[in-house]
């Protein structure tokens, strides 16, 4: 009796997981279809077609917003990649430190601060300083948006290492920073490349950030995808949309293929 | 001396960078929203009148500290358009979460009971779409509940409706929107609590003789209460906020807070009522930040 049940409490379980994951992928799946729609009209089905994509392609304030996109997200997730991992080394390794409270607070609270206030008081900063708005302004508020995502994740992968393996290292001789170089960083570069791309995407991503500190001339794509969208749906917008998600994707799989061959590394070094 | 505390030290001196970083671009633009929200507005480039000036001296520091004036926060409170956006932030952020915590809670459990080889899996397919633009996910709504989009076409032919219903515009459209971007927000930390979740609990709750609903009832939801809050949060405070959704999906006739910054901001051009709308938000937000942050510590500290 008690079997049958937990048979039906499965077959519940089943059904919520295949329609949340329904849920997740069909919007993202019909959209990459209708990209490849040889219709004018976005709703009406008129075969399979790349016209699209072309249009992007010869779209030239479109491919000058992606290049300023790609360009930020780049510079901004490195400096991110960098920052996040000092910081977590703070907080994990550092133990109790003067304004350690304050430093957590403010690494914690920009995940989830809407990001109309982080955008409207990052540029008040920079028209206080005199800054002229454009590619390092957007860049900047980005990497401080960032930095801290980069910081979680390689915050909690730190927070597993087994220590000894560091102690053996000293013990072998090596000084504290070669011990790091030598032990620690490859243990934690799986996680700080997978920040470093959740960075990038972030950054990639970001709509209201950046139109708060962007100036004249550096309209990142999200910028320019919304002003359109606002209009309406455009083909063209679809076969954008597809590039990207394919992009993500295609970057995930390689990301996820490279974390099983460290992690793999790693669970060799782990019983030593 | 243990190799602990030889990597304190090198730790410390590693938040030098990020801690100043973060003093820099996160805390101190504050003190410039709170400075402006307390400004008049004028016809100028940047559109307001600056407040104080440090490089002047104490004596015009304290003719500028007389010329503060509240009557941004006063327009606030006197206008209702911003008390409605105020409630309606709210009020549409908890039914959100709310929406998410009724959805996300039975994905969140099948995933936890899967098998264990098949939950790495599970939680890639979950946050991949996170993965994905935010933008791109609202924008893939707009294509299907438009006039004539997907969802009508479906409906038409299966003869459910007899003629396209309205979607777009709606609050419907909105919460589809809401909870289709932040459901992997409010997967993740119930999942992480769940799959923690001692099996032998629920085997003694059986062999006391419960069924399985009455366990779940008394062992594992009270068990997965941390997991509910950490999600909540999650999602609460930043939908509160929301800008890009109720702004693509829903209709104009009544405005969230975010969309209403944006807009004295970006089209009327009143910095000053736009930090003040800022300031104001952020005070709602404030208690919801403050347990979050406790939360995040003691799960550091768990950790």
């Amino acid at each position: 009796m008690s079997a049958r049940r937990f048979a039906a409490m499965s077959r519940f379980n089943v059904a919520s997981l295949a329609l949340g994951l329904a849920f997740l992928y069909l919007p993202i799946v019909i959209l990459v279809i209708y990209s490849f729609n040889g219709s004018q009209l976005v709703t009406v089905w008129g075969g399979w077609s790349l016209r699209w994509y072309t249009a992007f392609f010869n779209d030239e304030a479109m491919l000058t917003a992606a290049g300023t996109s790609l360009r930020v997200a780049a510079v901004s997730a490195t400096l991110a990649a960098v920052l996040g991992t000092l910081a977590a080394l703070a907080l994990v390794r550092g133990e109790r430190f003067k304004g350690r409270t304050l430093f957590s607070g403010m690494l914690y609270a920009p995940l989830v601060m809407p990001e109309v206030i982080t955008g409207l008081s990052l540029l008040l900063l920079f028209v206080a300083l005199g800054a002229e708005r454009g590619f390092w302004t957007v860049t900047i508020a980005h990497t401080t948006l960032t930095m801290c995502f980069v910081a979680v994740i390689v915050q909690s992968r730190l927070g597993s290492i087994d220590r000894s393996l560091e102690e053996a290292a000293m013990d072998l001789g090596c000084g504290p920073v070669k011990a790091f170089v030598a032990v620690t960083l490859p243990l934690i570069a799986p996680a700080i490349a997978a920040g470093w791309m959740l960075a990038f995407t972030l950054s990639l991503d970001d709509l209201v950030i950046a139109s708060f500190t962007t100036g004249p001339g550096s309209a990142t794509l999200p910028i320019r995808i919304y002003s359109e969208v606002r209009l309406g749906v455009k083909p063209e917008i679809n076969a954008i949309c597809a590039l990207i998600i394919g992009a993500v994707t295609l970057a995930i799989v390689t990301a996820s293929l490279a974390t099983k061959l460290s992690s793999r590394r790693g669970g060799n070094a782990a019983p030593m | 001396m243990s190799a602990r505390n030889i990597f304190t030290r090198p730790a410390r001196l590693a938040a030098i960078a990020p801690y100043g970083w973060m003093v820099l671009f996160f805390l101190v633009p504050f003190g410039f929203v709170l400075k402006l929200s307390l400004s008049q507005v004028v016809n100028a480039q940047p559109p307001y009148l600056p407040v104080f000036d440090l490089g002047a001296g104490w004596q015009v520091l304290f003719a500028a500290f007389s010329a503060l004036s509240l009557d941004n926060f006063r327009l606030l409170l006197s206008d209702n358009l911003y008390l409605m956006a105020g409630l309606r932030s709210l009020t549409v952020a908890a039914t959100a979460t709310a929406l998410l915590l009724l959805i996300g809670y039975p994905i969140a459990y099948a995933m936890a009971r899967l098998p264990r080889r098949w939950q790495p899996l599970a939680m890639m397919l979950v946050i991949v779409p996170f993965w994905t633009s935010f933008l791109i996910r609202v924008y893939a709504w707009i294509n299907i509940l438009q006039h004539d989009g997907l969802l009508n076409q479906v409906l038409l032919a299966l003869h459910i409706v007899s003629e396209p219903v309205v979607w777009l515009s709606t609050d419907t459209a909105m919460y589809i929107g809401m909870v289709y971007s932040y459901l992997p927000f409010m997967i993740l930390p119930l999942y992480a609590t769940l799959s923690k979740l001692d099996p032998a609990l629920l085997e003694a709750a059986a062999d006391l003789g419960s069924s399985p609903l009455q366990s779940f009832w008394r062992v594992t939801l009270p068990l997965s209460l941390p997991g509910v809050g950490a999600g909540a949060l999650l999602c609460f405070i930043p939908l509160v906020g929301e800008f890009v959704i109720p702004d693509l999906l829903a209709g104009s006739d009544s405005l969230m807070i975010g969309q209403t910054l944006w807009l004295e901001f970006f089209t009327n051009r009143d910095w000053p009522v736009a930090a003040a709308t800022a300031v104001m938000l952020l005070l709602i937000l404030l208690l919801p930040l403050v347990i979050y942050d406790r939360f995040q510590r003691r799960q550091m500290v768990r950790s």
